[in-house]
């Protein structure tokens, strides 16, 4: 029932007056692995779409009109929102994650709080390029298994772990996507991970 | 009340939505709550009007892109007009200020119990 956009008010529905503080999380995978699907089965608002473009002297020269070119990318992005009390704001990001997204990453997500790379184990090659870009902007992550349509491989997490390269201190969840309760663990789960690490570095003097 | 949405297809559009500006510094964050300080007057550029509008409750950039149709950075140097002539205030995230380190276990907290009550 959640999982029905139409059901969802298309009027805007505003934020409380006393909200003052917006927070970031991004849900990354490959195509079709259902990170809309994620983020409206959380959000308080129908998902909306926005997008950037960036301008970049093209590669090389342009060799017949002899001037450099520019070319125009776009990147769209879906996004819903939580308000987590009165004062603090959640806005969840689903995200491509293909290459010309992470151009765009310091500019959009600088001081994300985390990401969720949202894995399918039928075609888990689609999440590496995500993990490794998450590694190298050093973003702490959680992965969740989408586990919709029964996933008739059933891989196990540890198996999906090798697959993926993940390190042992890289936390991993079953989810379905179209449950909120299930996305909500998934939240929780990546929030944990990021308590636990934050807890660390404040001990460390 | 529904509005024809700028077309987004046209470079020479936004170009002229900013005043031949395309480029936008990044003092708001996409997560940055505006609110307005003053209704929309007489003789306004449109898309000042609109957000004017939107921002009377708190709403984030990314909202206000998405409901005006324009990209990130065009809405980031309309709000930062808006900013400059005190039409706007912003609340920016607490988050966003620690560069590179994570962000307190206090506000951490806070977003878990936040969830847990979802």
């Amino acid at each position: 029932m959640d999982s029905a956009t139409s059901e969802l008010p298309l009027q805007r529905t505003p934020l409380a007056d006393a909200a003052e503080t917006g927070l970031k999380i991004i849900v990354v995978g490959g195509f079709g692995v259902g990170k809309t699907t994620l983020v409206r089965s959380v959000s308080e608002i129908r998902p909306l779409n926005t997008e950037e473009v960036m301008t970049q002297a093209g590669e090389g020269i342009d060799e017949t009109a002899g001037v450099e070119r520019k070319t125009t990318t776009t990147v769209a992005f879906d996004f819903g929102r939580i308000s987590l009390n009165e004062q603090m704001v959640l806005y969840l990001f689903g995200a491509p994650g293909q290459e010309r997204f992470w151009f765009l990453w310091d500019r959009l997500f600088s001081g994300t709080l985390g990401a969720v790379v949202l894995v399918d184990t039928r075609r888990m090659a689609d999440s590496w390029y995500a993990i490794d870009r998450l590694e190298h902007h050093k973003t702490p992550f959680v992965v969740a298994v989408n586990r919709f349509d029964g996933d008739e491989s059933r891989f196990t997490l540890d198996e999906i772990r090798q697959a993926l390269a993940l390190g042992e201190h890289v936390p991993m969840i079953d989810c379905d996507a179209r449950v909120r309760g299930s996305v909500k663990e998934v939240l929780i789960a990546l929030v944990d991970h990021l308590y636990t690490l934050a807890m660390a570095q404040e001990r460390t003097p | 009340m529904i509005r024809k949405p700028v077309d987004v297809g046209d470079p020479d559009r936004l170009y002229m939505v900013t005043d031949g500006r395309s480029e936008a510094d990044d003092t708001f964050d996409l997560v940055t709550l505006i609110v307005s300080e003053c209704e929309p007057t007489a003789g306004m550029q449109s898309e000042h009007v609109r957000i004017l509008e939107l921002c009377r409750h708190p709403t984030a950039l990314v909202e206000i892109a998405a409901e005006l149709k324009l990209p990130i950075t065009v809405v980031r140097i309309l709000l930062g007009d808006l900013h400059d002539m005190g039409k706007v205030s912003a609340r920016h995230p607490r988050a966003a200020e620690s560069v590179a380190g994570l962000p307190e276990t206090t506000l951490l907290q806070e977003v878990l119990d936040g969830l847990r009550h979802l």
